[in-house]
């Protein structure tokens, strides 16, 4: 070991191993930076759950809880305290504001604390109070929304209240990434006179419970099997399945983003060990002469590669977890849950991330090495038999799908993600290695330099088309980033008309339909539509009850909590029909549902299929007659199941509604909720504004990940440039020993330099329109209009890029004297 | 007083590759015996077969037919490695391309085959090594900053560092000009006699094969 260390330190000195260590300390810390970033999370979620649950067991449920759940909690001797959450306008003087309402009772949170201070920015502290009665907490945000401070009055609803506090932290709000409106705190007791709670509003109830280990436990059994639907039981045991959801998603797809950056340093460590493989035949045939034999040979090599990874392997932890903190101040405003120091697991991954690279891509050739005939030292053209591709890199291609699948948690999106790379680089490297050899042929170029330099193209095929791959899937990522992503964007916003819908009304109760209607008209507002909803539960297919078990997570939460139904006569003039038809007199009579293309799909459901709802406790079956297509970008009021009148006219309705409001006439909404203090106005354009602020965040955090792919992109530059240098300097010897100037021969790498990065843009412009266009077609639906800068940005990108290379190049052709190449050659 | 055998036997040795569809002899039944302190000059026309020979010799390649022994060990009754372990054991090897290792200064390409063996010590024998043949104020050079000379000279260093038994040179001044090729090859003879070593030198170079005891001469794959 002591040997192959001697050897690394040289190997390090002598340079030849720093694009294969830089390689790896990019590839561990991409990997390490999202692991210890997603650990911390993970840590915060489990190591503090009963915290962030605020309790030990929390009962959720689209109802209130029986008397009998709170008699078993006390006879168990746990302690309870309840929370009802439900958004609802508050207001003050001037505006009104969508906010998220929590009230509590004595006791909350059970476990945790909260944090409240008495000026927004000012410090704050854990406090064991709750709003006195008449009172509320907002958070910094409403408070900011707002501009109210500690003493200003807010009304919600029919009550006036004091605001006693801002709020700083709620341990139990959870990391959810669409916590869209601000939180308002308020006392349980003081629900009631807000007049807010009435049909049709969307309220969860909790009950907390939390005592002895044992009693919580016991509890947790006896509840277990008695959680019907629209309940749910959390637990440290049963942490919140949502939250994990979202955030192992995010944690997910951020994974995938930071293996871009392991498959190029994959790229650029087999290149270097190309390198490297040159630059030691001969004194691997030294020491085969010098009697090394073959395993002590291997033996060497093994131990200097192993060392070589793990150190590398160390320092791109480090870099990870420096990494980490940057995610972290990127994405911190998604993040409400104080982030524990995270563990050395992700330390350990990121370095078998590294070891399996090293082993997968650099170690299969480096074999050849240890049979490098001894008699070379005699015969100079004598090399190592020749491996064949597929045993080179077939391991570290198979290692590298055993990564993406790992980091995927998933095989098949992983195999998705892995033949989705494999498929980007055979179709950048086909067209690319094409186009290298069609230029190479081109006897049109006049000039020595052009048709040198284009002859090199073709010649160097191999090596010219790893650059071109790289740099191109490297310009394909900051292209879609930058360019495509606004393009995206701007596309859908476009798609909305200036005057579609940007308020919704929802609570209005059938008495105060036509007053709001009239109250439009007063305000010289034109009257909107209004349609009734009800809320129902699906029970039956085909009068098979319908159980969640079978379904995927998106599905089951459909099927668990409650649909808003709505019924009319015939269907709304802005839906589509995809199959079947609307209403007629005889579905009136008997009952027709009409269903939406997407949930039908989710679901299962197909037209004549029979559904069973339950509503207001009383079921009722009825056949389906149309699935609609709708466009949810229209902003207009859309429901997933329209059904006949006749089926639901007896239910217990609200009614929603929805309207264009002219930012001139901004204060409509206040004036309306100041009216009818009940109904809730959500303002479209806030919640999408803060739903593409939060994507922002992300997109930043992805963008951050992806600078490691850009910088694996150009050391994969580098490595292959490094891979043809000896050839290059030849060459340039050869021509300036026969005759050619500094500049001719300069000129020529310059022509060879210029059509490689002239490619490598134009096919990332490609790559990212392509991207571009299937995700405006299959993910939004929308035709995508290409950009045309990104034909100029992606070829410019290109060159400066090269044009990088190219210095580095010509200071190693020019830079060694033409005797002294030769010499060596 | 007994007689001393030999070091290196060889006997029907030959050698042929494959040239489309006859074999092309490079060597053909070669027999030779080299006594133990012998200096032993191989020369003979370029083609004749002379490194390929030594190659042989040294068991870096293996015949077509024949066998060759070293030190009393049939060398191709071993395999490769047993062959490599021997020459570690026995040999010391200087060539017409120096072959020092490019990122290796001078003292470590002298260390490289102590430290492959696992000699303790491997520093101070490479750095007196390399005073014995006057690198003494190179011993942290790169090859690349020493002159062709100076680099057979650290390629002796390298050779002798291990007390070898047996010396093979291959044109060990191929690629020095007549004065520095003089130098380097009065040294190689110094440092021959000093130690002892049995020595077989390829050359082409009449004037050196006369400083051998004994003169093979190769034409045509054969002895002559």
């Amino acid at each position: 070991m002591r040997l192959a260390l001697t050897l690394l330190w040289r190997d390090w000195r002598a340079g030849e191993l720093r694009v294969l260590a830089l390689a790896l300390v990019l590839a561990v810390a991409s990997v390490t930076s999202v692991g210890f970033f997603a650990d911390r999370l993970q840590q915060a979620l489990t190591g503090e759950a009963h915290q962030l649950l605020g309790g030990d067991v929390v009962l959720v449920a689209d109802h209130a809880w029986p008397q009998n759940v709170r008699d078993e909690m006390a006879t168990r001797r746990l302690q309870v305290a309840e929370a009802m959450t439900f958004t609802s306008m508050a207001r003050t003087a001037k505006e009104a504001q969508l906010v998220a309402v929590k009230a509590v009772s004595g006791g909350y949170p059970l476990r945790g604390k909260l944090r409240i201070t008495l000026a927004a920015g000012a410090p704050d502290a854990t406090t064991d109070a709750l709003p006195a009665a008449g009172e509320v907490w907002v958070d910094e945000r409403l408070a900011g929304a707002f501009a109210v401070a500690v003493g200003d009055i807010l009304e919600l609803g029919n009550s006036k209240l004091k605001v006693s506090a801002i709020l700083t932290l709620e341990p139990d709000r959870g990391t959810s990434f669409f916590n869209f409106a601000p939180r308002l705190m308020m006392r349980l007791d003081d629900v009631a006179a807000t007049g807010l709670i009435q049909n049709g509003s969307r309220v969860s109830y909790q009950m907390l419970a939390a005592g002895e280990r044992a009693d919580a436990q016991s509890f947790e059994q006896w509840m277990t099997p008695r959680i019907g639907r629209g309940e749910t039981l959390q637990s440290l045991t049963h942490a919140r399945p949502e939250i994990r959801g979202t955030l192992d998603r995010a944690a997910q797809f951020v994974n995938l983003a930071a293996m871009l950056a392991v498959v190029l340093a994959a790229v650029a460590i087999a290149l270097g060990t190309q390198f490297y493989i040159k630059r030691h035949l001969d004194g691997y045939a030294v020491m085969r002469c010098l009697g090394a034999t073959q395993p002590r040979l291997l033996k060497l090599l093994a131990s200097e590669f192993a060392a070589l990874g793990v150190m590398a392997s160390l320092i791109g932890a480090l870099c990870g977890y420096a990494g980490q903190a940057v995610i972290v101040w990127l994405i911190g405003d998604l993040i409400q849950v104080p982030l524990p120091q995270p563990g050395l697991l992700p330390a350990l991954q990121g370095c078998a991330v590294g070891v399996v690279m090293l082993l997968g891509f650099a170690m299969p050739p480096l074999l050849q090495l240890g049979n490098v005939p001894a008699l070379r030292v005699l015969r100079r053209d004598l090399g190592p038999p020749r491996q064949s591709a597929l045993f080179a890199y077939g391991v570290g291609l198979a290692a590298f799908a055993g990564l993406v699948i790992w980091q995927a948690d998933e095989v098949r999106l992983g195999a998705i993600v892995f033949g989705g790379f494999c498929a980007a680089f055979a179709v950048f490297g086909i067209v690319a290695w094409t186009a290298l050899r069609l230029l190479g042929r081109s006897k049109g170029a006049t000039g020595l330099t052009w048709r040198f330099g284009l002859a090199n193209l073709g010649r160097r095929a191999k090596a010219n088309t790893v650059q071109v791959l790289a740099l191109a899937i490297g310009l394909t990522t900051i292209l879609l980033l930058t360019f495509t992503r606004g393009d995206l964007l701007a596309t859908w916003q476009s798609q909305i008309p200036p005057e579609a819908p940007n308020r919704f009304i929802i609570g209005i109760q059938p008495d105060q339909r036509e007053p709001l209607l009239d109250f439009f008209a007063t305000s010289g507002l034109p009257k909107p539509e209004s349609y009734p909803m009800v809320r129902g539960r699906y029970v039956a297919l085909n009068g098979q009850a319908v159980n969640s078990e079978g379904f995927d997570d998106r599905a089951r939460r459909l099927v668990e909590r409650e649909f808003n139904l709505s019924y009319m006569n015939e269907l709304p003039a802005y839906n589509q029909l995809s199959a079947g038809r609307g209403f007629n007199a005889a579905d009136n009579t008997r009952g027709g549902l009409s269903v939406e293309e997407g949930i039908a799909k989710t679901l299962g459901w197909k037209l004549g299929d029979t559904l069973t709802w339950q509503v207001g406790g009383e079921d009722f079956s009825a056949p389906i007659v149309s699935i609609r297509k709708l466009d949810w970008d229209s902003m207009r009021v859309n429901f997933f199941v329209i059904a006949t009148p006749a089926l639901l006219g007896k239910a217990a309705t609200s009614y929603i509604s929805s309207f264009y409001l002219p930012a001139a006439k901004a204060s409509f909404t206040q004036q309306l909720s100041q009216r009818f203090p009940n109904v809730t106005v959500v303002d479209m354009s806030a919640l999408l504004k803060q739903a593409q602020d939060l994507v922002a965040e992300v997109v930043r955090a992805v963008q951050f990940i992806f600078l490691f792919a850009v910088a694996s992109g150009v050391l994969v530059l580098y490595a292959s440039l490094l891979a043809t240098r000896d050839e290059r300097v030849r060459e340039a010897a050869v021509m300036r020993a026969l005759g050619a100037s500094r500049k001719q021969v300069l000129a020529s790498q310059r022509a060879e330099f210029a059509v490689l990065g002239l490619l490598a843009g134009l096919l990332a412009a490609v790559g990212a329109t392509a991207i571009g266009w299937l995700i405006a077609q299959k993910v939004f639906q929308f035709p995508y209009h290409i950009n045309h800068w990104v034909w100029l940005a992606g070829p410019l990108l290109g060159l400066g890029c090269l044009g990088v290379n190219l210095r580095a190049a010509a200071r190693a052709v020019l830079g060694t004297p033409p005797l002294a190449a030769l010499r060596d050659a | 007083m007994n007689n001393p055998s030999p070091i290196v036997t060889a006997s029907g040795l030959s050698k042929s590759v494959a040239n489309g569809a006859q074999p092309l002899a490079i060597l053909q039944d070669i027999g030779l015996a080299v006594m133990p302190g012998e200096a032993v000059a191989i020369v003979g026309a370029s083609g004749s077969g002379k490194s390929t020979l030594l190659g042989l010799l040294a068991g870096l390649d293996v015949p077509s037919s024949g066998s060759v022994t070293l030190a009393g060990q049939e060398l191709f009754a071993l395999d490769e490695d047993g062959r490599a372990a021997l020459r570690a054991k026995l040999l010391g090897f200087v060539f017409q391309s120096f072959q020092l290792l490019p990122s290796l200064n001078a003292l470590e390409n002298v260390m490289l085959p102590l430290e492959l063996a696992g000699v303790a010590g491997a520093h101070t024998a490479a750095e007196a090594m390399l005073r014995r043949v006057g690198l003494g104020e190179r011993l942290h050079h790169y090859p690349k900053t020493l002159s062709g000379g100076e680099q057979q000279r650290v390629a002796l260093a390298r050779a002798f560092v291990i007390n070898p038994q047996l010396l093979m040179a291959d044109e060990p001044t191929g690629n020095l000009d007549a004065a520095t090729g003089a130098d380097v090859i009065n040294l190689l003879f110094e440092l021959n006699t000093e130690r002892g070593t049995t020595l077989i030198l390829v050359t082409h170079d009449d004037g050196l094969a006369h400083r051998c005891n004994r003169i093979i001469r190769l034409a045509g794959g054969r002895v002559v």
